[in-house]
């Protein structure tokens, strides 16, 4: 009979209901709705961090992470893959790389780059690369001369595919090194800086060319779970022992990304009390309009011997079923409206200059979290209970005779 | 002091109580030195012109305000004893309540609103149920049970609050001017089911009134002027 009691209550005044309850409903749907699409863009920025060479986990020689010269390497990568395979999860992916800077130049231009020289199938599963070129074909394991580029690059070269490219770097000797090559396929990134930045070859071309015989510069490795990393780079760091070696993991490698991450949980808490706060408001005014008119049955029910916290409970319960019902209403329309964008993605193509300065793609796909959707409905209904309390207790606390007075 | 006799025990004992509001500077008094009593099964009319006090002393005795000195004392009960859920729940046991607006809950039905006090009270939903539909139909109500109070006559809501405020099996029943909104034929209607009430249960009823019919009917006349009885008739 409470439930019905309040139940009834609430549609006493059906127009204000509704008023609190799309108050609730649309509160609801733009923090859940937007804080997906929050999350994608920050999945889409993690992924395409660990992505572009980046890896979960990142084994280097000493010195390379502050200075990416040929004359930091790793001589027995094989013998550490086959000691890490042991620790690490099936699914795990590794890669082996020469990762150097160079100058890439031909007739009409030249400039900066970063020459990799990969092992395409090992590249597989582990970054950007691994998925293969948008035109012309993938270097094989027997091209010797074959250079694979972005079509940014391509463009900003004013050069086709068939055409040389000629990459200068220094050699382990020391000494400065070139080589030309032919451009046998271009590789489309989400990024238009990665497709100007990484240029790649043939492992075993890229050993020739700077003269390291069989070293490496890098293992890359890609684990089932981003989250993984940490606890496998602790497990790396203690099987390996080797000061020669140093583990990173992508939150290491990637720090701006990081530091985005730990400061984006509080703004998305900071996020939905704004929210909420423009809610408070209403759900105050509507609360107390409620209690207002109906002073007169609140000393009755006093006078009925109804004791002060059941009346507090009464109005809590009234304020509680409109939250719940319009939290309800909001998680299915977040839900329904994050549904119908997220297969095909939003296309902020127009913006996507300004989002590639923080490594976003220009298609965002958003992400419902269920931590995410558990906040903002906590947040709702257990702190719009809490402001429902002042007018509850205004009701609480009237006397009979005071109430009876009540116009 | 004022007491009807009938070798029952007195029910309410309202000793040297004084109510005092302020207006400003100005002291008003609503009760002064108010002695009386009322005997168990008593049906008694407390009447006085606007202003003398009247429903301030029901208000006093029904625990709904305080007395500012004074003693007031309910079914053995004395209030200055007592906290605000004592008090409460002394209300919710052993006094009923009607009022001139009848005052019912607008959203429950007819039955439902006389079943409320017996929730409050613990009782379960079938006995309230069936004690509920049996008080309706000694009001005269059976069949309007499923009726809200919009749906009803002045009369007809009038009759519920009597069944609401009976419902609980309660000593006392105090009834605050309760045939003000009502013609005089709805009145008497009324009346007369108290009137049966008392009787047949031996309910206290205490009247603040003006309605000289009230007053024929009750057993007991007490008049009030300026807060203080002026004249106390047994008939």
């Amino acid at each position: 009979m409470e439930f019905q009691l309040a139940w009834r209550n609430i549609w006493r005044n059906p127009r204000r209901t509704v008023i609190i309850m799309i108050a609730v409903i649309i509160g609801l749907w733009t923090m859940i709705s937007l804080t997906a699409l929050s999350r994608g863009m920050v999945n889409d920025m993690i992924e395409n961090g660990i992505a572009t060479l980046t890896g979960d986990i990142k084994i280097y020689p000493a010195g390379y992470h502050d200075d990416p010269s040929v004359a930091y390497r790793i001589g027995d990568a094989d013998q550490i893959v086959s000691g890490i395979k042991k620790i690490l999860p099936a699914g795990t992916r590794y890669a082996r790389r020469i990762k150097v800077n160079a100058v890439a130049s031909n007739a009409r231009h030249s400039g900066g780059v970063t020459l990799a020289g990969i092992d395409p199938e090992m590249e597989k599963g582990v970054s950007f690369i691994g998925n293969g070129v948008a035109d012309g074909r993938m270097i094989a394991e027997t091209d010797k001369n074959a250079i694979v580029v972005g079509q940014a690059l391509l463009e900003k070269f004013d050069t086709r595919i068939g055409h040389k490219l000629i990459l200068m770097a220094q050699g382990a000797d020391n000494e400065i090194t070139s080589r030309a090559f032919q451009i046998i396929g271009v590789y489309r990134a989400k990024l238009t800086s990665t497709e100007k930045q990484y240029v790649f070859v043939n492992l075993s071309a890229a050993r020739k060319m700077l003269g390291v015989g069989t070293d490496i510069s890098e293992i890359s490795i890609s684990l089932t779970s981003h989250d993984e990393a940490e606890p496998f780079a602790r497990e790396i760091r203690e099987l390996l022992e080797d000061p020669d070696i140093e583990i990173y993991t992508w939150k290491d490698l990637l720090p701006m990304l990081k530091a985005y991450l730990d400061i984006f949980d509080g703004f998305i808490v900071l996020w939905f009390l704004v929210v909420f706060a423009a809610m408070a408001f209403g759900i105050i005014n509507t609360m107390l309009m409620a209690v207002y008119e109906r002073m007169r049955e609140f000393g009755l029910l006093k006078a009925l011997g109804m004791k002060p916290s059941l009346i507090l409970r009464s109005v809590l319960l009234e304020s509680g079923m409109l939250l719940v019902i319009g939290a309800l209403a909001g998680n299915l329309l977040a839900a329904g409206s994050v549904a119908m964008v997220a297969a095909k993605g939003i296309d902020l193509s127009a913006l996507a200059t300004g989002f590639e300065y923080f490594g976003m793609s220009s298609v965002i796909y958003p992400e419902i979290v269920t931590k995410d959707v558990v906040l903002a409905n906590a947040v709702v209904v257990i702190l719009g209970l809490a402001v429902s309390a002042y007018p509850a207790a205004k009701a609480s606390r009237i006397t009979p005779v005071e109430a009876m007075a009540h116009v | 002091m004022y007491s009807y006799k009938r070798n029952e025990m007195p029910i309410v004992e309202v000793r040297g109580v004084n109510k005092v509001y302020q207006q400003g500077d100005i002291r008003i008094f609503a009760l002064k030195d108010v002695d009386i009593t009322f005997d168990s099964g008593s049906f008694a009319a407390i009447a006085g012109p606007s202003g003398s006090g009247k429903t301030t002393l029901l208000n006093i005795v029904g625990g709904l305000d305080l007395p500012d000195t004074g003693e007031v004392i309910v079914d053995g009960r004395n209030f200055g004893e007592m906290s605000q859920g004592q008090l409460a729940q002394l209300r919710l046991n052993r006094i009923g309540f009607v009022f001139q607006s009848y005052n019912l809950i607008p959203v429950l039905s007819a039955l439902e609103n006389v079943e409320y006090v017996m929730l409050l009270q613990g009782v379960g939903k079938s006995e309230r149920r069936e004690r509920a539909m049996a008080m309706l139909e000694e009001v005269g109500l059976g069949d309007k049970y499923n009726n809200r109070p919009a749906e009803l006559s002045g009369g007809q809501q009038q009759r519920v609050a009597v069944a609401r405020s009976i419902v609980s099996d309660p000593a006392i029943v105090l009834a605050d001017e309760p045939t003000a909104n009502l013609d005089s034929k709805t009145g008497e209607g009324l009346l007369r089911i108290m009137a049966g009430m008392n009787e047949k249960r031996k309910v206290t009823f205490i009247f603040s009134t003006h309605d000289t019919m009230v007053m024929d009917y009750a057993h007991r006349l007490v008049n009030l002027r300026d807060g203080r009885v002026a004249d106390d008739q047994i008939k």
